[in-house]
Protein backbone atom coordinates (compact mmCIF):
# COMPACT_ATOMS: atom_id res chain seq x y z
CA UNK A 1 0.00 0.00 0.00
CA UNK A 2 1.38 3.53 -1.04
CA UNK A 3 1.46 5.68 1.94
CA UNK A 4 -0.15 8.96 1.42
CA UNK A 5 1.54 12.12 3.01
CA UNK A 6 -1.28 14.56 4.10
CA UNK A 7 0.50 17.25 1.84
CA UNK A 8 -0.30 21.08 1.66
CA UNK A 9 -3.60 21.73 0.26
CA UNK A 10 -4.62 25.05 -0.84
CA UNK A 11 -6.99 26.13 1.69
CA UNK A 12 -10.55 26.58 1.06
CA UNK A 13 -12.23 29.37 -0.39
CA UNK A 14 -16.01 29.59 -0.52
CA UNK A 15 -16.02 31.85 -3.78
CA UNK A 16 -18.96 31.34 -6.33
CA UNK A 17 -16.82 29.67 -8.75
CA UNK A 18 -15.31 26.97 -5.76
CA UNK A 19 -19.12 26.06 -4.97
CA UNK A 20 -19.68 25.76 -8.30
CA UNK A 21 -16.55 23.38 -9.05
CA UNK A 22 -17.65 21.35 -5.80
CA UNK A 23 -21.44 21.15 -6.68
CA UNK A 24 -20.84 19.67 -10.02
CA UNK A 25 -17.95 17.12 -8.47
CA UNK A 26 -20.42 15.23 -6.02
CA UNK A 27 -23.08 15.16 -8.94
CA UNK A 28 -20.25 13.62 -10.86
CA UNK A 29 -19.50 11.46 -8.00
CA UNK A 30 -22.75 10.64 -7.23
CA UNK A 31 -23.40 8.93 -10.62
CA UNK A 32 -20.45 7.61 -10.77
CA UNK A 33 -21.34 5.68 -7.56
CA UNK A 34 -25.02 4.78 -8.27
CA UNK A 35 -23.65 3.71 -12.02
CA UNK A 36 -23.00 -0.04 -11.58
CA UNK A 37 -26.70 -0.34 -9.41
CA UNK A 38 -28.19 1.88 -12.02
CA UNK A 39 -26.80 0.07 -14.68
CA UNK A 40 -27.99 -3.45 -13.69
CA UNK A 41 -31.63 -2.21 -12.63
CA UNK A 42 -32.42 -1.00 -15.81
CA UNK A 43 -30.70 -4.11 -17.61
CA UNK A 44 -32.28 -7.04 -15.41
CA UNK A 45 -35.21 -5.49 -14.27
CA UNK A 46 -36.55 -2.07 -16.38
CA UNK A 47 -35.93 -3.79 -19.67
CA UNK A 48 -37.22 -7.61 -18.73
CA UNK A 49 -40.79 -5.36 -17.66
CA UNK A 50 -40.34 -3.82 -20.86
CA UNK A 51 -40.62 -7.18 -22.97
CA UNK A 52 -43.55 -7.95 -20.87
CA UNK A 53 -45.51 -5.25 -21.98
CA UNK A 54 -44.10 -6.02 -25.81
CA UNK A 55 -45.30 -9.43 -25.39
CA UNK A 56 -48.58 -8.55 -24.44
CA UNK A 57 -49.23 -7.33 -27.75
CA UNK A 58 -48.07 -10.19 -29.66
CA UNK A 59 -49.72 -12.87 -30.60
CA UNK A 60 -49.42 -16.91 -29.70
CA UNK A 61 -48.83 -18.72 -32.37
CA UNK A 62 -49.83 -22.36 -33.74
CA UNK A 63 -46.81 -24.23 -31.63
CA UNK A 64 -47.15 -22.65 -28.29
CA UNK A 65 -44.71 -19.79 -29.16
CA UNK A 66 -44.87 -16.22 -29.47
CA UNK A 67 -44.28 -14.18 -32.76
CA UNK A 68 -43.59 -10.73 -32.45
CA UNK A 69 -45.59 -9.29 -35.27
CA UNK A 70 -48.98 -8.33 -35.75
CA UNK A 71 -49.43 -6.54 -32.71
CA UNK A 72 -52.46 -6.35 -31.35
CA UNK A 73 -54.62 -5.76 -28.38
CA UNK A 74 -56.77 -9.47 -28.67
CA UNK A 75 -54.77 -10.93 -24.82
CA UNK A 76 -56.50 -7.62 -23.40
CA UNK A 77 -59.63 -8.39 -25.01
CA UNK A 78 -59.14 -11.96 -23.55
CA UNK A 79 -59.40 -10.67 -20.21
CA UNK A 80 -62.94 -10.23 -20.60
CA UNK A 81 -63.83 -13.87 -21.28
CA UNK A 82 -66.38 -15.28 -18.54
CA UNK A 83 -63.75 -18.04 -17.19
CA UNK A 84 -60.72 -14.89 -16.72
CA UNK A 85 -63.49 -12.76 -15.05
CA UNK A 86 -64.30 -15.86 -12.50
CA UNK A 87 -60.59 -15.80 -11.59
CA UNK A 88 -60.43 -11.65 -11.85
CA UNK A 89 -63.34 -11.58 -9.33
CA UNK A 90 -62.54 -14.41 -6.80
CA UNK A 91 -58.57 -13.26 -6.54
CA UNK A 92 -59.64 -9.48 -5.84
CA UNK A 93 -62.46 -11.28 -3.50
CA UNK A 94 -59.71 -13.55 -1.63
CA UNK A 95 -57.12 -10.44 -1.26
CA UNK A 96 -59.95 -7.79 -0.01
CA UNK A 97 -61.00 -10.15 2.80
CA UNK A 98 -57.42 -11.21 3.44
CA UNK A 99 -57.06 -7.48 3.62
CA UNK A 100 -59.52 -7.05 6.12
CA UNK A 101 -58.70 -9.69 8.09
CA UNK A 102 -55.43 -8.43 8.71
CA UNK A 103 -56.63 -4.87 9.45
CA UNK A 104 -58.74 -6.36 11.95
CA UNK A 105 -56.35 -8.54 14.00
CA UNK A 106 -53.50 -5.88 13.50
CA UNK A 107 -55.13 -2.68 14.27
CA UNK A 108 -55.47 -3.68 18.28
CA UNK A 109 -52.26 -5.21 17.68
CA UNK A 110 -50.56 -2.18 16.64
CA UNK A 111 -52.16 -0.34 19.19
CA UNK A 112 -51.49 -2.41 22.27
CA UNK A 113 -47.98 -2.36 21.09
CA UNK A 114 -47.69 0.91 21.43
CA UNK A 115 -48.76 1.36 24.79
CA UNK A 116 -46.06 -0.75 25.79
CA UNK A 117 -42.49 0.45 27.24
CA UNK A 118 -39.86 0.46 24.98
CA UNK A 119 -37.76 -2.92 25.99
CA UNK A 120 -41.28 -4.61 25.67
CA UNK A 121 -42.12 -2.98 22.17
CA UNK A 122 -38.41 -3.76 20.67
CA UNK A 123 -39.41 -7.83 21.68
CA UNK A 124 -42.65 -7.63 20.32
CA UNK A 125 -40.98 -5.83 17.31
CA UNK A 126 -38.49 -8.61 16.95
CA UNK A 127 -41.25 -11.65 17.31
CA UNK A 128 -43.19 -9.85 14.39
CA UNK A 129 -40.24 -9.90 12.31
CA UNK A 130 -38.82 -12.99 12.82
CA UNK A 131 -42.26 -14.84 10.83
CA UNK A 132 -41.42 -11.84 8.16
CA UNK A 133 -38.58 -13.12 7.09
CA UNK A 134 -38.85 -16.87 7.04
CA UNK A 135 -39.52 -19.34 4.59
CA UNK A 136 -42.46 -18.17 3.26
CA UNK A 137 -43.10 -21.90 0.98
CA UNK A 138 -42.25 -23.41 4.68
CA UNK A 139 -44.70 -21.08 6.53
CA UNK A 140 -47.31 -22.29 4.31
CA UNK A 141 -46.32 -26.23 4.07
CA UNK A 142 -46.81 -25.57 8.02
CA UNK A 143 -50.65 -24.92 7.49
CA UNK A 144 -50.86 -27.87 4.94
CA UNK A 145 -50.14 -30.36 7.81
CA UNK A 146 -52.15 -28.56 10.52
CA UNK A 147 -55.33 -28.53 8.19
CA UNK A 148 -55.10 -32.06 6.23
CA UNK A 149 -57.07 -34.67 6.51
CA UNK A 150 -56.75 -36.19 10.28
CA UNK A 151 -54.52 -33.46 10.57
CA UNK A 152 -54.33 -31.88 14.55
CA UNK A 153 -56.79 -29.11 13.46
CA UNK A 154 -59.10 -32.47 12.84
CA UNK A 155 -58.57 -33.77 15.61
CA UNK A 156 -59.60 -30.96 17.71
CA UNK A 157 -62.75 -30.23 16.04
CA UNK A 158 -63.62 -34.30 16.37
CA UNK A 159 -62.69 -34.07 20.17
CA UNK A 160 -64.62 -30.51 20.44
CA UNK A 161 -67.13 -32.86 19.12
CA UNK A 162 -67.76 -30.87 15.96
CA UNK A 163 -66.62 -33.94 13.39
CA UNK A 164 -63.73 -34.02 11.46
CA UNK A 165 -63.00 -31.47 9.40
CA UNK A 166 -60.88 -30.59 6.12
CA UNK A 167 -59.92 -27.37 5.38
CA UNK A 168 -57.22 -28.28 3.32
CA UNK A 169 -57.77 -27.42 -0.32
CA UNK A 170 -60.49 -24.93 0.00
CA UNK A 171 -60.82 -20.67 -0.17
CA UNK A 172 -60.71 -20.99 3.53
CA UNK A 173 -57.17 -22.49 3.64
CA UNK A 174 -56.37 -19.67 1.18
CA UNK A 175 -57.48 -16.97 2.93
CA UNK A 176 -55.95 -18.31 6.14
CA UNK A 177 -52.55 -18.75 4.41
CA UNK A 178 -52.15 -15.76 3.16
CA UNK A 179 -53.32 -13.91 6.14
CA UNK A 180 -50.88 -16.27 7.96
CA UNK A 181 -48.45 -14.88 5.43
CA UNK A 182 -48.66 -11.25 5.04
CA UNK A 183 -49.89 -10.22 8.55
CA UNK A 184 -47.01 -8.49 9.45
CA UNK A 185 -46.90 -6.60 6.45
CA UNK A 186 -49.93 -5.03 8.05
CA UNK A 187 -48.67 -4.73 11.89
CA UNK A 188 -45.58 -2.89 11.24
CA UNK A 189 -46.49 0.23 8.85
CA UNK A 190 -49.30 0.18 11.34
CA UNK A 191 -47.41 0.00 14.35
CA UNK A 192 -45.05 2.55 13.07
CA UNK A 193 -48.02 5.17 12.31
CA UNK A 194 -49.66 4.63 15.73
CA UNK A 195 -46.23 5.05 17.87
CA UNK A 196 -45.66 8.23 16.49
CA UNK A 197 -48.67 9.48 17.57
CA UNK A 198 -49.07 11.72 20.50
CA UNK A 199 -50.84 9.91 23.04
CA UNK A 200 -51.92 13.62 24.98
CA UNK A 201 -53.93 14.06 22.21
CA UNK A 202 -56.18 11.33 22.76
CA UNK A 203 -56.20 12.35 26.50
CA UNK A 204 -57.73 15.54 25.64
CA UNK A 205 -60.49 14.09 23.68
CA UNK A 206 -61.32 11.80 26.75
CA UNK A 207 -61.19 15.35 28.78
CA UNK A 208 -63.48 16.96 26.87
CA UNK A 209 -65.96 13.95 26.93
CA UNK A 210 -65.62 11.88 24.28
CA UNK A 211 -66.07 8.01 24.63
CA UNK A 212 -63.65 5.50 24.43
CA UNK A 213 -65.44 4.89 20.65
CA UNK A 214 -65.79 8.72 19.65
CA UNK A 215 -62.05 8.99 20.26
CA UNK A 216 -60.95 6.02 18.15
CA UNK A 217 -63.53 7.24 15.26
CA UNK A 218 -62.39 10.76 15.22
CA UNK A 219 -58.78 11.08 16.76
CA UNK A 220 -56.73 7.84 16.34
CA UNK A 221 -58.09 6.57 13.26
CA UNK A 222 -57.72 9.71 11.26
CA UNK A 223 -53.92 10.20 12.79
CA UNK A 224 -53.53 6.65 11.70
CA UNK A 225 -55.03 6.26 8.69
CA UNK A 226 -51.36 6.91 6.55
CA UNK A 227 -50.36 2.75 8.52
CA UNK A 228 -53.94 2.14 7.65
CA UNK A 229 -53.54 2.73 3.74
CA UNK A 230 -49.96 1.37 3.83
CA UNK A 231 -50.41 -2.04 5.56
CA UNK A 232 -53.69 -2.30 2.90
CA UNK A 233 -51.51 -2.11 -0.30
CA UNK A 234 -48.61 -4.09 1.41
CA UNK A 235 -51.23 -7.13 2.05
CA UNK A 236 -53.44 -6.59 -0.76
CA UNK A 237 -50.88 -6.40 -3.66
CA UNK A 238 -49.17 -9.78 -2.62
CA UNK A 239 -52.44 -11.64 -1.88
CA UNK A 240 -53.68 -10.53 -5.40
CA UNK A 241 -50.44 -12.00 -6.85
CA UNK A 242 -50.08 -15.12 -4.79
CA UNK A 243 -49.22 -18.02 -6.22
CA UNK A 244 -47.03 -20.23 -3.36
CA UNK A 245 -50.67 -20.27 -1.40
CA UNK A 246 -53.09 -21.23 -3.40
CA UNK A 247 -50.46 -23.72 -4.88
CA UNK A 248 -50.11 -25.56 -1.71
CA UNK A 249 -53.18 -24.98 0.34
CA UNK A 250 -55.82 -24.47 -2.58
CA UNK A 251 -57.83 -26.91 -4.72
CA UNK A 252 -59.09 -26.87 -8.16
CA UNK A 253 -62.00 -24.05 -7.59
CA UNK A 254 -59.23 -21.39 -5.89
CA UNK A 255 -57.14 -20.91 -9.14
CA UNK A 256 -56.14 -17.20 -8.32
CA UNK A 257 -55.00 -14.79 -10.51
CA UNK A 258 -51.00 -15.45 -9.37
CA UNK A 259 -51.23 -19.52 -10.15
CA UNK A 260 -53.37 -18.08 -13.30
CA UNK A 261 -50.57 -16.29 -14.69
CA UNK A 262 -48.09 -18.66 -14.11
CA UNK A 263 -50.46 -21.56 -16.04
CA UNK A 264 -50.07 -19.20 -19.03
CA UNK A 265 -46.54 -20.02 -18.97
CA UNK A 266 -45.76 -23.36 -18.22
CA UNK A 267 -48.74 -25.36 -18.87
CA UNK A 268 -51.29 -23.57 -21.08
CA UNK A 269 -48.39 -21.82 -23.33
CA UNK A 270 -50.20 -18.72 -24.26
CA UNK A 271 -47.37 -16.04 -22.98
CA UNK A 272 -48.93 -13.12 -24.76
CA UNK A 273 -51.84 -13.78 -22.85
CA UNK A 274 -49.90 -14.17 -19.74
CA UNK A 275 -48.23 -11.21 -20.15
CA UNK A 276 -51.12 -8.89 -20.84
CA UNK A 277 -52.28 -10.36 -16.99
CA UNK A 278 -48.86 -9.72 -15.38
CA UNK A 279 -49.44 -6.41 -17.17
CA UNK A 280 -52.57 -5.50 -15.45
CA UNK A 281 -51.27 -7.17 -12.03
CA UNK A 282 -48.32 -4.47 -12.58
CA UNK A 283 -50.55 -1.36 -13.57
CA UNK A 284 -52.43 -2.29 -10.06
CA UNK A 285 -49.51 -2.94 -8.30
CA UNK A 286 -47.71 0.80 -9.44
CA UNK A 287 -50.90 2.89 -8.87
CA UNK A 288 -50.98 1.20 -5.08
CA UNK A 289 -47.54 2.08 -4.93
CA UNK A 290 -48.50 5.83 -6.17
CA UNK A 291 -50.63 5.95 -3.33
CA UNK A 292 -48.55 4.62 -0.67
CA UNK A 293 -45.82 6.78 -1.50
CA UNK A 294 -47.69 9.97 -1.95
CA UNK A 295 -49.22 9.31 1.81
CA UNK A 296 -45.29 9.66 2.20
CA UNK A 297 -44.83 5.86 3.04
CA UNK A 298 -41.57 5.02 3.13
CA UNK A 299 -40.60 2.00 5.33
CA UNK A 300 -42.06 -1.71 4.99
CA UNK B 1 -36.94 7.09 20.16
CA UNK B 2 -39.48 8.89 22.68
CA UNK B 3 -42.37 10.86 21.66
CA UNK B 4 -43.80 13.22 22.92
CA UNK B 5 -46.73 12.03 25.32
CA UNK B 6 -47.07 8.02 24.92
CA UNK B 7 -50.29 6.34 24.37
CA UNK B 8 -51.63 4.72 27.52
CA UNK B 9 -53.10 1.75 27.79
CA UNK B 10 -56.88 2.00 28.02
CA UNK B 11 -58.91 0.92 31.22
CA UNK B 12 -61.42 -1.80 31.58
CA UNK B 13 -62.41 -4.32 29.55
CA UNK B 14 -60.73 -2.92 26.47
CA UNK B 15 -57.51 -3.96 28.22
CA UNK B 16 -58.21 -7.01 28.79
CA UNK B 17 -59.49 -7.88 25.20
CA UNK B 18 -56.14 -5.92 23.73
CA UNK B 19 -53.75 -8.27 26.07
CA UNK B 20 -55.63 -11.55 25.07
CA UNK B 21 -55.79 -10.31 20.85
CA UNK B 22 -51.68 -9.85 21.21
CA UNK B 23 -51.08 -13.58 23.08
CA UNK B 24 -53.61 -14.80 19.93
CA UNK B 25 -51.36 -12.74 17.53
CA UNK B 26 -48.35 -14.46 18.69
CA UNK B 27 -50.00 -18.09 18.98
CA UNK B 28 -50.93 -18.15 15.50
CA UNK B 29 -47.68 -17.09 14.34
CA UNK B 30 -45.36 -19.44 16.23
CA UNK B 31 -48.21 -22.65 17.18
CA UNK B 32 -48.36 -23.55 13.40
CA UNK B 33 -44.22 -23.89 13.31
CA UNK B 34 -44.01 -25.73 16.56
CA UNK B 35 -46.34 -28.35 15.01
CA UNK B 36 -44.27 -28.79 11.58
CA UNK B 37 -41.23 -28.97 13.96
CA UNK B 38 -43.06 -31.80 16.12
CA UNK B 39 -44.49 -34.14 13.45
CA UNK B 40 -41.00 -33.59 11.54
CA UNK B 41 -40.41 -36.51 14.58
CA UNK B 42 -43.48 -38.35 13.74
CA UNK B 43 -43.47 -41.98 13.00
CA UNK B 44 -46.45 -42.16 10.37
CA UNK B 45 -46.43 -42.01 6.27
CA UNK B 46 -49.15 -39.11 6.84
CA UNK B 47 -47.90 -35.54 7.31
CA UNK B 48 -50.36 -34.77 9.96
CA UNK B 49 -50.62 -38.08 12.18
CA UNK B 50 -48.63 -38.53 14.98
CA UNK B 51 -46.89 -41.79 15.52
CA UNK B 52 -44.32 -42.52 17.91
CA UNK B 53 -41.00 -40.52 18.04
CA UNK B 54 -38.67 -41.40 15.11
CA UNK B 55 -35.46 -39.45 13.39
CA UNK B 56 -35.72 -41.40 10.11
CA UNK B 57 -37.01 -38.10 8.47
CA UNK B 58 -34.00 -36.13 9.10
CA UNK B 59 -31.70 -39.57 8.34
CA UNK B 60 -33.51 -39.48 5.22
CA UNK B 61 -32.58 -35.99 4.87
CA UNK B 62 -29.08 -36.82 5.03
CA UNK B 63 -29.02 -39.90 3.02
CA UNK B 64 -31.01 -38.16 0.05
CA UNK B 65 -28.84 -37.16 -2.76
CA UNK B 66 -30.78 -34.89 -5.16
CA UNK B 67 -32.19 -33.09 -1.81
CA UNK B 68 -28.08 -32.65 -0.40
CA UNK B 69 -27.39 -31.52 -4.38
CA UNK B 70 -30.30 -28.53 -4.34
CA UNK B 71 -28.89 -27.75 -1.21
CA UNK B 72 -25.54 -26.86 -2.74
CA UNK B 73 -27.29 -25.19 -5.24
CA UNK B 74 -29.10 -23.22 -2.93
CA UNK B 75 -25.79 -22.13 -1.27
CA UNK B 76 -23.61 -21.40 -3.87
CA UNK B 77 -26.21 -18.92 -5.77
CA UNK B 78 -26.89 -17.11 -2.58
CA UNK B 79 -23.69 -16.56 -1.59
CA UNK B 80 -22.56 -15.25 -4.91
CA UNK B 81 -25.70 -12.87 -5.50
CA UNK B 82 -25.02 -11.79 -2.13
CA UNK B 83 -21.32 -10.83 -2.70
CA UNK B 84 -22.71 -8.91 -5.89
CA UNK B 85 -25.96 -7.52 -4.53
CA UNK B 86 -23.97 -5.88 -1.22
CA UNK B 87 -21.44 -4.53 -3.26
CA UNK B 88 -24.22 -2.86 -6.04
CA UNK B 89 -26.64 -1.80 -2.97
CA UNK B 90 -24.22 0.25 -0.38
CA UNK B 91 -22.89 2.08 -3.16
CA UNK B 92 -26.46 2.70 -4.64
CA UNK B 93 -27.14 3.87 -1.02
CA UNK B 94 -24.08 5.87 -0.35
CA UNK B 95 -25.14 7.66 -3.84
CA UNK B 96 -28.71 8.59 -2.88
CA UNK B 97 -28.17 9.40 0.80
CA UNK B 98 -25.13 11.95 0.28
CA UNK B 99 -24.69 12.92 -3.25
CA UNK B 100 -27.11 14.12 -5.96
CA UNK B 101 -27.04 13.57 -9.19
CA UNK B 102 -28.92 13.73 -12.51
CA UNK B 103 -31.53 11.21 -12.26
CA UNK B 104 -31.69 10.45 -8.53
CA UNK B 105 -35.46 10.39 -8.71
CA UNK B 106 -35.91 7.61 -11.47
CA UNK B 107 -33.02 6.06 -9.68
CA UNK B 108 -35.07 6.37 -6.41
CA UNK B 109 -38.15 5.16 -7.53
CA UNK B 110 -36.18 2.53 -9.76
CA UNK B 111 -34.99 0.83 -6.67
CA UNK B 112 -37.74 0.38 -4.66
CA UNK B 113 -39.53 -1.47 -7.49
CA UNK B 114 -38.47 -4.77 -6.90
CA UNK B 115 -39.46 -5.17 -3.72
CA UNK B 116 -42.83 -4.09 -3.83
CA UNK B 117 -43.42 -5.87 -7.21
CA UNK B 118 -45.24 -9.62 -6.54
CA UNK B 119 -42.78 -12.55 -7.19
CA UNK B 120 -45.44 -13.54 -10.10
CA UNK B 121 -44.71 -10.56 -12.18
CA UNK B 122 -41.06 -10.49 -11.55
CA UNK B 123 -40.80 -14.22 -12.40
CA UNK B 124 -42.75 -13.41 -15.45
CA UNK B 125 -40.22 -10.65 -16.72
CA UNK B 126 -37.12 -12.87 -16.07
CA UNK B 127 -38.65 -16.05 -17.71
CA UNK B 128 -39.52 -13.52 -21.50
CA UNK B 129 -36.62 -11.77 -20.76
CA UNK B 130 -34.44 -14.86 -20.92
CA UNK B 131 -36.70 -16.44 -23.76
CA UNK B 132 -35.76 -13.27 -25.64
CA UNK B 133 -32.27 -13.36 -25.00
CA UNK B 134 -31.66 -17.20 -25.55
CA UNK B 135 -33.06 -16.44 -29.82
CA UNK B 136 -30.23 -14.01 -30.06
CA UNK B 137 -26.77 -15.46 -27.69
CA UNK B 138 -26.50 -19.04 -26.99
CA UNK B 139 -26.77 -20.06 -22.94
CA UNK B 140 -28.69 -22.23 -20.94
CA UNK B 141 -30.48 -21.38 -18.08
CA UNK B 142 -29.26 -22.55 -14.84
CA UNK B 143 -26.96 -21.22 -12.29
CA UNK B 144 -25.75 -17.51 -14.44
CA UNK B 145 -29.42 -16.95 -14.96
CA UNK B 146 -30.75 -17.49 -11.26
CA UNK B 147 -28.05 -15.50 -10.05
CA UNK B 148 -28.85 -12.92 -12.52
CA UNK B 149 -32.24 -12.36 -11.23
CA UNK B 150 -31.69 -12.72 -7.32
CA UNK B 151 -28.92 -9.89 -7.94
CA UNK B 152 -32.10 -8.09 -9.33
CA UNK B 153 -33.89 -8.20 -6.73
CA UNK B 154 -31.52 -8.14 -3.42
CA UNK B 155 -29.77 -4.66 -5.20
CA UNK B 156 -33.02 -3.25 -3.40
CA UNK B 157 -32.97 -4.45 -0.16
CA UNK B 158 -29.07 -4.25 0.60
CA UNK B 159 -29.76 -0.52 -0.21
CA UNK B 160 -32.91 0.27 1.78
CA UNK B 161 -31.22 -1.49 4.52
CA UNK B 162 -27.88 0.53 4.27
CA UNK B 163 -29.77 3.59 3.99
CA UNK B 164 -31.66 3.25 7.03
CA UNK B 165 -28.02 3.18 8.53
CA UNK B 166 -26.95 6.32 6.99
CA UNK B 167 -30.54 8.22 7.34
CA UNK B 168 -29.21 7.94 10.88
CA UNK B 169 -25.65 8.43 11.16
CA UNK B 170 -24.46 12.00 10.99
CA UNK B 171 -22.78 13.66 7.24
CA UNK B 172 -20.54 15.79 9.51
CA UNK B 173 -18.50 13.16 10.96
CA UNK B 174 -16.53 12.75 7.65
CA UNK B 175 -16.76 16.62 6.78
CA UNK B 176 -14.87 16.75 9.80
CA UNK B 177 -12.31 14.05 8.65
CA UNK B 178 -11.93 15.91 5.43
CA UNK B 179 -11.05 18.74 7.22
CA UNK B 180 -8.78 17.24 9.62
CA UNK B 181 -6.81 16.78 6.07
CA UNK B 182 -8.12 12.94 5.85
CA UNK B 183 -8.65 12.02 1.34
CA UNK B 184 -12.18 11.30 0.74
CA UNK B 185 -11.13 7.72 0.65
CA UNK B 186 -10.02 8.10 3.83
CA UNK B 187 -12.60 9.44 5.48
CA UNK B 188 -14.70 6.95 3.34
CA UNK B 189 -12.34 4.33 5.13
CA UNK B 190 -12.21 5.36 8.46
CA UNK B 191 -15.42 7.02 8.81
CA UNK B 192 -17.92 6.43 7.08
CA UNK B 193 -17.67 2.63 6.18
CA UNK B 194 -17.42 1.46 10.23
CA UNK B 195 -20.14 3.31 10.88
CA UNK B 196 -22.60 1.72 7.99
CA UNK B 197 -20.96 -1.86 8.64
CA UNK B 198 -23.95 -2.92 10.76
CA UNK B 199 -26.15 -1.76 8.07
CA UNK B 200 -24.36 -3.77 5.24
CA UNK B 201 -24.06 -6.98 7.17
CA UNK B 202 -27.04 -6.86 8.40
CA UNK B 203 -28.49 -6.17 4.45
CA UNK B 204 -26.14 -8.84 3.56
CA UNK B 205 -27.70 -11.84 5.93
CA UNK B 206 -31.55 -10.39 4.52
CA UNK B 207 -30.31 -10.75 0.83
CA UNK B 208 -28.80 -14.12 1.78
CA UNK B 209 -31.98 -14.80 3.29
CA UNK B 210 -34.11 -13.80 0.09
CA UNK B 211 -32.00 -15.70 -2.11
CA UNK B 212 -32.09 -18.95 0.02
CA UNK B 213 -35.94 -18.94 0.02
CA UNK B 214 -36.75 -17.49 -3.19
CA UNK B 215 -39.61 -20.25 -4.90
CA UNK B 216 -41.46 -18.19 -7.63
CA UNK B 217 -38.82 -16.28 -9.85
CA UNK B 218 -35.93 -19.15 -9.05
CA UNK B 219 -38.67 -21.48 -10.74
CA UNK B 220 -38.94 -19.39 -13.79
CA UNK B 221 -35.03 -19.36 -14.62
CA UNK B 222 -34.14 -22.02 -13.41
CA UNK B 223 -32.06 -24.97 -15.92
CA UNK B 224 -31.29 -28.55 -15.91
CA UNK B 225 -29.49 -29.42 -12.43
CA UNK B 226 -30.08 -26.18 -10.98
CA UNK B 227 -32.98 -26.67 -8.79
CA UNK B 228 -32.87 -25.02 -5.32
CA UNK B 229 -33.78 -26.63 -2.27
CA UNK B 230 -37.20 -24.66 -2.13
CA UNK B 231 -37.87 -24.94 -5.77
CA UNK B 232 -37.24 -28.79 -4.90
CA UNK B 233 -39.18 -29.01 -1.90
CA UNK B 234 -42.11 -26.76 -4.04
CA UNK B 235 -42.26 -30.16 -6.66
CA UNK B 236 -41.92 -32.48 -3.92
CA UNK B 237 -45.10 -30.90 -2.19
CA UNK B 238 -47.43 -30.66 -5.60
CA UNK B 239 -46.26 -34.30 -6.15
CA UNK B 240 -47.50 -35.99 -2.99
CA UNK B 241 -46.26 -34.98 0.63
CA UNK B 242 -43.78 -37.28 2.61
CA UNK B 243 -42.84 -36.56 6.50
CA UNK B 244 -39.17 -35.97 4.66
CA UNK B 245 -40.78 -32.26 3.94
CA UNK B 246 -41.36 -31.95 7.52
CA UNK B 247 -37.75 -32.64 8.31
CA UNK B 248 -36.89 -30.20 5.34
CA UNK B 249 -38.92 -27.61 6.18
CA UNK B 250 -37.57 -27.82 9.45
CA UNK B 251 -33.78 -27.76 8.70
CA UNK B 252 -34.59 -25.06 6.20
CA UNK B 253 -36.90 -22.92 9.16
CA UNK B 254 -33.84 -23.07 11.49
CA UNK B 255 -31.69 -22.26 9.10
CA UNK B 256 -33.74 -19.11 8.12
CA UNK B 257 -34.67 -18.00 11.74
CA UNK B 258 -30.82 -18.37 12.45
CA UNK B 259 -30.21 -16.38 9.70
CA UNK B 260 -32.50 -13.47 10.34
CA UNK B 261 -32.08 -13.37 14.33
CA UNK B 262 -28.63 -12.73 13.54
CA UNK B 263 -29.33 -9.57 11.08
CA UNK B 264 -31.37 -8.11 13.63
CA UNK B 265 -28.64 -8.20 16.01
CA UNK B 266 -26.19 -7.00 14.20
CA UNK B 267 -28.39 -3.90 13.05
CA UNK B 268 -29.39 -3.55 16.48
CA UNK B 269 -25.92 -3.48 17.35
CA UNK B 270 -24.12 -0.01 18.24
CA UNK B 271 -21.09 0.39 15.94
CA UNK B 272 -18.27 -0.04 18.27
CA UNK B 273 -17.61 3.75 18.91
Amino acid sequence: MRTRIAGVQPPRQATPEFEAANLRQRKRRGLLMALPAYTYLVTFFALPLLVVVVYSFATRNRFGGTDLSGWNLDSYQQIGNELVRQVLVRSLILALITTALCLVISYPFAYFMSTRKPVVRNLMLVFVMIPFWTNFLVRNYAWYVILGTDGPLSRITEFVGIGATRVLFTQTAVVLGLVYGFLPFMILPLYAAIERIDGRLLEASRDLYASGLQSFRHVLLPLSMPGVVAGSILVFIPSLGAYVTPEVLGGAKTTLLGSYIVTQFLSSRNMPFGAALSTVLMVIMLTAALVYFRRGGRTL
Amino acid sequence: MATPGNITEPKGITRHLLRLNSWLVFVFFYAPIVILVIFSFSDNRNVGVWGGLTFDWYRDFADNEPIKGALTNSLQIAVVSTLVAVVLGTLAALALERFTFRGRKVFDALLYLPIIIPDVTMAVMMLLFFAQLAQWFEFTKGFGTIVISHIAFNISFVSVVVRARLAGSDERLEEAAMDLYASRWQAFRYVTLPLIMPGILGGALLAFTLSLDDVVITQFVTGPGWDTLPVFVFGLIRKGVTPLINAVSVVMLVASTLLVALSLFIQRARSTD
